[in-house]
């Protein structure tokens, strides 16, 4: 019944010496500390983002790296060379803006020839330049159109094209598609992705929205008041997070509090929940008998159902009462009410809903889940409670 | 719709009158004086005649025309070079600076005009405080003219037109994204070239007013010239004057004027057609899109 489980590894020593280096930087405005001593390698041709809610000093840290701002302390190296004290137009980035930034007195081609001109390219090669980047961008047919006479998605694609033409070392994009609607976003996704595999440039990536930033990137460093929570793999991100805000900031999450009452074997432990019977959790941090933990359950991993699940050695199941039910279509969000505690439960909808009978709001449910699909933390804050998706309470109609 | 556009016209007429009665009939009577013989009593005879439009055809003329629009451009063009950068600079400035510095380009209008032209005679009068400033830096001889010279008239001139300048430029720089510029310096521009490949462009509407509300006045000039500009600065309106009030020659005088006006009028009108068609082809292209 084991499984190969993914395990999140220890936290580097001292930083690896990336392409790209951010060695202790801080950046204070007045009395905010924007940026923390980061220390931060990125790897060559790396999809690398900076994900973290509004002010937690992304931004700043990618002003920095354009030379818009200059650190309090600390290094930027690039390629071993320390840019910290360079002026934007000597660094060898460029950057796409949120609000993209186009120059509206010139067209479509003109901008994009910007970087060239000014850097003094012959005409020619300016000429076959753009001619090359208005085709990996699909732009040929807007090519003497000014900026004012496109669309969102495609002043975004000018925006792509003028900073690549400058065949930059990293390009930086800065909450690219925030000002874009759904469907173009979605789509703008998989042109980010295809442009990046053809150029192979280094990219980072600004963005608060986790879902751009989990399907892109190569890796994610997860950032709070100024400070780097987490860095890895999107997947390891999200099944191992090293912090109760990373675990609430990506994906969803149940936290609960307990306390590690028996060390079962090496890798898992028995845990004191108010209100659960006895629960199983894999232990892969090591942590000691008596120690106070949080455990998190991600919604989408725990089953619901109207039968007791099967005893098993490395199941966990509780009874509870559905609270509150919010069906999205290809999966329903449950509430369910475990003594003090209200759990989110995601179900999938795999088959034709009426060949199911849908479970209601006040019936009596089992939810389950296995030792290995929950993780315990031992940091946590209060406040990261409020970033995990509790409905208010409904009045008057408790359990 | 059709009511609201007769309100529209309604409400319009006064204005419209008023321009009507004060501006448009005393220009066709300028005009019109310019066709008439004059009479020895400072006014006009009956009859038509063209000899002196023909009269204004003469050399001495030339030479006034010649320096009334080389000093007037020249104005023009040091007004533009100084409100550029200032106007740039308000617009940048916190918001409180701004208001603080929009005061004192707004504060020599609590003067007299008057008093502010004759505080420059003071102040360039051959035992005034600067000239004696200059000489003492080396910058001018003992010799050297200040006052009554063309220089004396570009300098007042530019003194005079340069808020009115910075007015239009900083309202325009006001709506600039100065984002814009942040993109051209992480393109590879300097932050002098950023400026003028990407601020300068951006502001041209408000440079355009500048030019027009600078250079048409500039091309009128009578109160300056007349006072700190001496016989090697006369401009064109000095010898207007002269005709009315020393010659008492009004169809002379009108014919002047009727240069003057067409003078004004001819770049005007180029600059309007130069924007209206700009708006027409920009239209055109978005409907296409």
């Amino acid at each position: 019944m084991l499984r190969e489980r993914m395990v999140a590894p220890p936290p580097p020593p001292g930083p690896t010496v990336g392409f790209l280096q951010f060695e202790g930087v801080s950046k204070s405005f007045g009395p905010l500390k924007a940026v923390d001593s980061v220390s931060l390698g990125i790897q060559k041709g790396e999809f690398f983002s900076l994900l973290g809610p509004s002010g937690c000093g992304k931004t700043t840290l990618l002003r920095m790296l354009a030379g818009f701002e200059t650190p309090d302390t600390g290094r930027i190296l690039l390629d071993g060379e320390d840019i910290t004290a360079l002026p934007p137009n000597r660094r060898k980035v460029n950057t796409i803006f949120q609000s993209y930034a186009l120059f509206p007195h010139l067209t479509v081609r003109e901008n994009i020839a910007f970087g060239p001109r000014v850097a003094g390219w012959p005409k020619e090669r300016v000429e076959e330049e753009v001619g090359r980047m208005l085709t990996l961008t699909q732009l040929e047919p807007q090519a003497r159109k000014m900026p004012g006479q496109i669309s969102g998605g495609q002043k975004q694609r000018v925006a792509i094209a003028r900073a690549l033409i400058n065949k930059p070392d990293v390009l930086l994009l800065d909450e690219p598609l925030a000002a874009l609607d759904l469907k173009l976003r979605q789509r703008m996704l998989i042109e980010l992705d295809l442009i990046h595999d053809q150029v192979g440039i280094t990219f980072l990536y600004v963005t608060h929205d986790q879902g751009e930033a989990m399907s892109l990137s190569d890796r994610i460093a997860v950032m709070k008041d100024g400070r780097i929570e987490q860095v890895g793999p999107p997947a390891e991100i999200y099944e191992t997070p090293r912090t109760s805000f990373v675990a609430a900031f990506i994906g969803d999450t149940n936290f609960l509090e307990g306390k590690v009452a028996e060390i079962v074997s090496g890798d898992y432990c028995r845990l004191e929940v108010d209100g659960f019977p006895e629960v199983v959790c894999f232990n892969d941090k090591q942590i000691g008998q008596g120690k106070s933990v949080t455990l998190s359950l991600r919604p989408e991993k725990l089953r619901i159902g109207r039968e007791r699940p099967e005893d098993d050695r490395l199941h966990n199941a509780v009874p509870g009462r559905i609270e509150d039910v919010i069906y999205l279509g290809n999966h329903t969000k449950y509430w369910v009410r475990v003594q003090e505690h209200r759990i989110a439960v995601l179900e999938q909808h795999n088959r034709f809903l009426l060949d199911e009978t849908p479970l209601r709001w006040k019936q009596d449910v089992w939810i389950s889940w296995h030792a290995d699909d929950a993780f315990m933390l031992e940091a946590y804050s209060e406040s990261d409670e409020q970033l995990t998706d509790q409905p208010p309470e409904r009045v008057g109609e408790g359990s | 719709m059709k009511a609201g556009r007769r309100g529209e016209w309604l409400v319009t007429l006064p204005s419209f009158g008023w321009l009507l009665v004060f501006f448009l009939v005393p220009t066709l009577i300028v005009f019109a004086f310019a066709f008439k013989p004059s009479d020895p009593f400072g006014g006009v005879s009956p009859g038509w005649t063209t000899a002196t439009l023909a009269g204004i055809v003469d050399p001495q003329y030339a030479a006034i025309v010649w320096r009334t629009v080389w000093l007037s451009l020249l104005t023009t063009a040091l007004c533009l070079l100084l409100a550029t950068p200032a106007g740039y600079a308000i617009a940048r400035a916190e918001p409180k600076a701004r208001a603080r510095l929009m005061l004192l380009v707004i504060v020599p209008f609590w003067t007299s005009f008057l008093i502010r032209i004759f505080a420059w005679k003071v102040l360039l009068h051959p035992e005034g405080a600067l000239k004696a400033a200059l000489v003492g830096l080396g910058l001018v001889s003992e010799q050297a003219p200040l006052l009554y010279t063309p220089g004396a008239v570009l300098l007042v001139m530019v003194y005079t037109f340069l808020p009115f300048a910075i007015l239009p430029v900083y309202a325009a720089a006001e709506k600039f994204d100065f984002r814009l510029l942040e993109a051209a310096r992480d393109l590879g521009a300097s932050p002098l070239r950023a400026f003028a490949l990407v601020f300068v462009p951006g502001i041209q509407g408000g440079l355009l007013t500048a030019f027009l509300v600078v250079f048409i006045p500039a091309l009128g000039s009578y109160v300056i010239p007349d006072l700190v500009g001496g016989p090697g600065g006369e401009m064109l309106g000095n010898k207007i004057a002269q005709r009315v009030f020393v010659d008492r020659n009004l169809p002379h005088a009108s014919a002047l004027s009727a240069l003057l006006i067409a003078a004004v009028l001819l770049p005007m009108a180029a600059v309007l057609a130069l924007q209206s068609q700009k708006r027409r082809t920009e239209t055109i292209i978005e409907e296409d899109a």
